[in-house]
Parts: C-alpha cells; structure tokens; sequence
C-alpha cells in the first residue's frame, strides 16, 4: 500500500521536484509554507492536472511517460480548499452523485454513515445557498467519502473556515480517519490540524520534500523547522495503564513516566498517542508540590534555540525515549539557568488524545 | 388573414424552428470551444461569429448567393454530385437563417459555459463522472438559461429575418416567402390591412417568445449569468 510520485516541473521561478514513495494507509500530511507547490502535487495526483509525472499508486500505474489515466478513472476523492458543492442539486443530489457512479458491490461507504460521521442528518433537503461555510464542507467531504475512494486527497479542507467550523470539522475528520480505511493524503499549512491528524507527514519547502516519516519523529527534529511553528509540539506513544473515576482521570505510561488525562473508555494496556503542545509545556527545576499542574515528568534538556519572536526560546527535552518542545520565555530561560544537558522537570498543563 | 398569410407564416415558423434545432446543435460544442478552451485561435473566431450582428443582412445574402447559387462554386459542385443548389429553395433559407442567427446562439452559450467555471467539473471528474457525464449532469443542468435564451433569441429572430431570406430564398409564395416579405409585399401594393393583421402577429408571437425569457430569469439568482451582448 503506498503511493509513488515523481515529478519535476518548472515554471518561471517556481520549481517542483519530488520524487517519493509514501504509505498509502492512515493519513499522511503534506505540509508547508504556502507556495511551495503542495495543491500542484495534489492536483497532479488526482489527475486534475497534465503535469510531467510518474504516479503509482498501489501498483497500479495512474500517470507515466506513455500513459494517463484520467481524474474519473482514478478512484479517488477530492476535497476542494473552498467547498464546491452543485448548486443544481440539494444536500442529498450532491451526496448521492459519486455514491450512484459507484457499482453497489464496491461500495464502501454508505449514505446514513456519511451522514452521521459528518452531522448532516437535519440538512439532507437544504439547497447549498442555504448552507453556512462550515456545513457546505462537511457536505463536500462526505460526499467525496461515498465516492469509496480508494485515496482520499483533502487540500487545505479548512483554511477557508472560521475557528468555530474548524472545531466542529476537525473532530469529525479524526472519527472518520479512525472509523473508514480509507488513506488520505492531507494538505495543509496549519501545523495544528496536522498533529492531531497526520500518521505520517512529508514536510515540502519551496518545491522540495525537506523530510518524510512518522509525525512524531518529525516534529521535534532539531534540524527541522517545526519546532518554529506557533502551534509546535510532540507527540508520544503510550499505553493506557489504569483510570481514576474518582477525578475522572485516565493515566497513561509513556516512556518517561505516566501522564494524567480526561477519562477515556479504553481498556488499560490499549497503545495510544497523545499529543503535548510546546506552549503548554513549563519547566522548573524541583518538582513542585504547589502548583495545580498534575503532569510533571522528569527530562534533560538537549539543546535551546531562540524562536521568531526574540522573547521566545524553545527548549528540546530528552523525557524517557521520546523529546518534549517546550516554549518558555528568554528571561524565564536565563533565571532557571537553563544550558544543555541539565536535568529538569517538565511542568505539562495540557495532555491531549490523539486515536481512539 | 388571407391563406397566402397562413403559409407565409407557417413558413416563418418551420424556418424558425428548424434553424433554432440545428443552431443548437452545431453551437454547443462550438460555444464550449470559445468558453472553455485556451487556443489563440478564439478571437479571431469569436469575431467571425459576431459578424453577422453587424453586417448588412443584404450583405450575407448576396455572398450567400454568389457561393451557394446555380453558379457559384459550391451550388456547381453539389450540381455535379447530382443535388440541386439550395438558392431559392427551404434548404438555402435555412443556411442563410443559421448563419444570420449564429451569434444569437453563441453567446448566451458561451457566457453560460464561461460562467461554469472550472471547478464544478474538476468535482464532478473527481466524483467518477465521465466527459460525457460531466456535460448531462453539470453542465446542461447549469447552463439551462443560456440554452434557453440562446433558442428563443434564435428562433424570434429568425422569425424576423428579412434581407437574407429575400436574397437567397428569392420570395417564392408557398415554398421560400415567409411571414416578413410577405409583409413588405402586402406594404409595397398598399394592403395596409392585411400588413397590420400579419405584422401584429409577429409582434405578439415576439413578444411572448422575449417574455418566457424574462420570466425565467427571476428568483434563479446568480447561477448562470444573465446573456449580455459583448
């Protein structure tokens, strides 16, 4: 299961060339600045554009020197930036259209699963007009889900959204990554949306792949930028190890000790991921038993660097096996004495769950 | 109204209908061509296509004569392939009433198809659907106005046609006089009454034809654009 690309194109000043092999199962983020071609690689795989490529995906041929299998016949679905829904058909028209050009056997989706993953049950007889921008997406992605892609390309599904639609939307997109099998190639350039979502990520900078891999072995790489994004952090693997109904909590053991978080319904031993943002990440040098915050592992700094904003550093920690980002202030940094190698403990505010 | 009257119009309609059938036809992929397409080729066709707007229908039919007559280049050659020449008959009505209406049709086509834009049909591809499936199930149903004004404007304004239809149908009563020269006939030996009878006709048939267009074009908002004259 994987999908291969290829292709080097120039125009002007504005060069792309990517040439990669990248697993076709869970979702894989492309990420990057605007402007560095990650819609133009999108397009190209879904066939929308005529561009000098190589594309495979799983073994088959979609796009090489000599043949082009063209947007219809690729089997995929496609989410647009702006939701582009028919404006000739209403809620259900629109849904319907890729389900009946699927042949029922191959059907992988059904109609009242798309509804529900995507809350659209109340909205099945509006006509787009009457739709807020948030709605006309959900739409718009659930009715790429009942085309049963085989690869599902989102581009961007949210950057044309108000914060109030993408926190309706992203929770729907992780239930629905966690209940289809449906890979998808997700583009975006909001760091956040891609900790929460990506398996893998493929950073793109000005037409180039950077790096390629797994999110958490990525994001907290010192020789990569991402640790400079506003919305940075880590993201750890663990396991559930006992809940606590008294405070509805949930403790799961990671590598360097055992985090706190909201009660979850799994059953203890389950593998999980969580995801810890740099901003919500203190350190200090005893552990403190007058503060509220409840997760406190002990770590030894790798390495600081100063960020964008002057007042800002971000400090890498070594927790256990995995690396904490942790933003702290400049002064805060220099009156803590911070330097590399010294031990300390990480003050962590806010645990967040990534699968279920 | 006289039975001479009767045909004339029956001829005008026939005409009309036939034209705006065939026009329909042969200019959808045409207008698809100069809406959609990105050939440097598209300006010098979008002007060939308007010329009929601005040339005197006197003009149209002379040349349409000298081409398609017993003795023009294409009326000898269909004469060879044993067909008689279209000049003076319903056939060279009906060439001479397709060239005069062609822009009635493309535009309001074009604009339809340009007002599509890309994207819809991007979502559609990405949705399965097939060339041909895409134009049944997104663009037809989209540039529903653009059809329909593109038919009625062709088919009210070959009703009206005048100049080409006299020289190249040549006012034959019963087989190439329609409802227009019949007027001018009946206006020429001062039968005012039997001009204002068939002339009211055309005005309402004109104007009923005009308003299912207007009518049409309230509460369906933005979707297509409204036709417009370049």
């Amino acid at each position: 299961m994987a999908l291969e690309l290829s292709l080097s194109l120039t125009r002007g000043s504005f060069s792309l060339q990517v040439d990669g092999r990248w697993p076709a199962r869970g979702v894989t983020a492309l990420f990057g600045r605007s402007g560095t071609g990650k819609t133009t690689l999108l397009r190209c795989i879904a066939g929308l554009e005529r561009l000098p490529a190589r594309v495979v995906f799983n073994d088959t041929v979609w796009q090489d020197a000599t043949q082009f299998v063209p947007a219809h016949r690729r089997s995929i679905g496609y989410v647009f930036q702006e939701p582009s829904l028919f404006p000739h058909y209403d809620v259900r028209g629109n849904l319907e259209y890729g389900l009946r050009r699927r042949a029922p056997e191959a059907r992988r989706v059904s109609l009242d699963e798309a509804v529900s993953l995507l809350g659209l049950e109340t909205l099945l007889s509006h006509r787009p007009p009457q739709l807020s921008g948030g709605q006309r997406q959900r739409v718009a992605i659930a009715r790429a889900l009942l085309a049963s892609p085989r690869l599902l390309l989102m581009d961007e599904p949210l950057s044309s959204l108000d914060e109030i639609s993408k926190d309706e939307i992203l929770p729907r997109l992780e239930r629905l990554r966690d209940a289809l099998d449906i890979p998808i190639l997700y583009v975006s350039h909001a760091l956040g949306e891609v900790m929460r979502l990506a398996d893998e990520l493929v950073l793109l900078e000005a037409g180039r792949v950077r790096a390629a891999g797994p999110l958490q072995s990525l994001l907290t790489r010192a020789d990569l930028p991402l640790g400079g994004f506003d919305q940075a952090g880590s993201v750890l693997e663990g396991a559930v190890a006992e809940h606590d109904p008294q405070y509805h909590l949930s403790y799961v053991l990671v590598s360097g000790g055992r985090l706190a978080l909201s009660l979850q319904a799994l059953p203890p031993g389950h593998r999980v991921r969580v995801r810890i943002d740099a901003r919500d990440v203190s350190l200090a040098l005893q552990p403190s038993q007058q503060s509220s915050i409840s997760n406190v592992l002990p770590g030894t700094v790798l390495d600081l660097r100063t960020e964008v904003d002057p007042a800002q550093m971000l400090v890498r920690v070594k927790v256990g096996a995995d690396v904490l980002l942790a933003r702290v202030t400049r002064r805060s940094a220099v009156q803590l004495g911070i330097t590399e190698g010294m031990g300390v403990y990480v003050q962590i505010k806010s645990v967040a769950l990534m699968d279920k | 109204m006289g039975g001479d009257d009767l045909i004339a119009l029956a001829i005008s309609v026939r005409l009309a209908a036939v034209t705006t059938a065939l026009l329909l036809l042969l200019c959808t992929p045409l207008a698809w061509w100069l809406g959609t397409g990105s050939s440097r080729w598209r300006a010098p066709v979008n002007a060939v296509v308007s010329l009929p707007l601005v040339l005197p229908p006197t003009v149209l039919g002379f040349y349409l004569l000298v081409f398609l007559g017993p003795q023009g280049p294409l009326g000898r050659a269909l004469t060879l392939v044993g067909v008689a020449s279209p000049a003076f008959s319903f056939t060279g009505l009906v060439i001479g009433s397709m060239i005069y209406s062609l822009p009635f049709v493309v535009q309001p086509l074009r604009d339809a198809f340009e007002g599509l834009g890309t994207r819809v049909l991007e979502v559609a591809a990405t949705l399965s659907a097939s060339p041909w499936d895409r134009f049944v199930s997104v663009v037809l149903p989209l540039s529903s106005r653009g059809f329909l004004t593109a038919a009625v404007l062709a088919f009210a304004h070959t009703l009206g046609e005048f100049g080409v239809v006299l020289m190249i149908g040549g006012n034959i009563p019963g087989r190439t006089q329609t409802a227009s020269i019949a007027i001018f006939n009946h206006a020429e030996t001062l039968e005012y009454g039997a001009a204002n009878r068939l002339s009211a006709t055309l005005v309402v048939i004109a104007f009923l034809l005009l308003l299912t267009v207007y009518a049409s074009t309230r509460g369906r908002g933005a979707r297509v654009q409204p036709w417009r004259w370049n």
